[in-house]
């Protein structure tokens, strides 16, 4: 597999998604700075977690405009997958790959912590997969990870089984309906606020964070 | 030379938590009076337009493609000479 893992400045989460994906799936990554753009034809775009541009105006809102993302919407366009982590996620909302924004936590709080992701449908065609009680437990870290979309757009959302988790068992910002992560209408484009790359060490036994990788690189 | 004043505030439809502490806080100071607080942000923007007209559609187009995400917020702006 050949993965690109996009840096943009500020951006604090591109190391550790590039590591897994060369230590777990053998993969050849290639690190992006945002102001290049790339020709290679990668399986795999991931736009990793962090604060691109320190935030500033509204969380992922600077990062659409960097050059890099001209090679991403190539990148889409030749039907490739594109996977957005946290800022990534917030990052694909902004840009308009995927629906509806990411806000401030409901309790203005920033949150870290391990939560529990479940399915939300069997029809999405990366999570429904799992087991109907199956419970991940992958952590938060952040302060703008209230999804918000009008409930036209949630609805949509659920019919097409477009949500890619719900949080399980507590709900950490405030998202409406619980949506921890969306895709596209071809699940080509994912995004989801919780940190995957943070669970995947077989030394503290935190592994739910691979079987979140398998689905998304498998889907 | 042109300045524009461009405020931006969240749509009523989505929870604003920053208003509505600062709300329980005006409260406890016991100012009952206030119905509600919206929580919103203040742009500046230097413009060098030939003219208003001109200024006013160079704001619309900065709000439209960077300083406002329309999902979930609104804006008014006024431009003064500057």
């Amino acid at each position: 597999m050949k993965a690109a893992v996009i840096t943009f400045p500020g951006s604090n989460c591109d190391s550790d998604i590039a590591r897994v994906l060369s230590d777990f799936y053998s993969a050849k990554v290639d690190r992006v700075w945002h102001k290049d753009q790339f020709s290679e034809k990668y399986d795999l775009v991931i736009l990793p977690g962090g604060f691109s541009y320190g935030d500033y105006l509204r969380s992922g809102a600077m990062a659409p405009f960097s050059p890099v993302m001209k090679s991403v919407k190539e990148h889409t366009d030749r039907g490739g997958k594109l996977f957005g982590i946290c800022n990534g996620f917030q990052i694909l909302a902004e840009a308009g790959y995927l629906p509806g924004a990411l806000i401030r936590n409901r309790n203005l709080k920033y949150v870290c912590k391990t939560v529990g992701l479940k399915k939300a449908s069997d029809s999405n065609k990366i999570s429904g997969k799992l087991g109907k009680d199956q419970v991940l437990r992958v952590p938060v870290a952040h302060g703008d990870g209230c999804y918000f979309a009008s409930e036209d757009i949630r609805k949509q959302l659920k019919d097409e089984g477009r949500i890619l988790f719900l949080y399980a068992d507590e709900n950490p910002n405030g998202s409406l309906d619980n949506i921890a992560g969306i895709c596209s209408p071809d699940f080509k484009v994912s995004g989801m606020m919780p940190h995957p790359e943070r669970a995947m060490n077989p030394i503290t036994g935190e592994m739910d964070g691979k079987t979140v990788l398998d689905l998304v690189i498998g889907a | 030379m042109f300045i524009a004043r461009i405020n931006v505030t969240l749509k009523e439809s989505v929870l604003d938590p920053q208003g509505s502490t600062v709300k329980s806080t005006l409260h406890e100071l016991g100012e009952n009076s206030v119905q509600d607080v919206r929580v919103g942000k203040y742009i500046e923007v230097k413009l060098d337009s030939p003219d208003l007209e001109t200024a006013q559609k160079t704001v619309t187009s900065l709000c439209e493609k960077l300083l406002v995400n329309h999902v979930i917020e609104t804006y008014r702006s006024e431009i003064i000479p500057g």
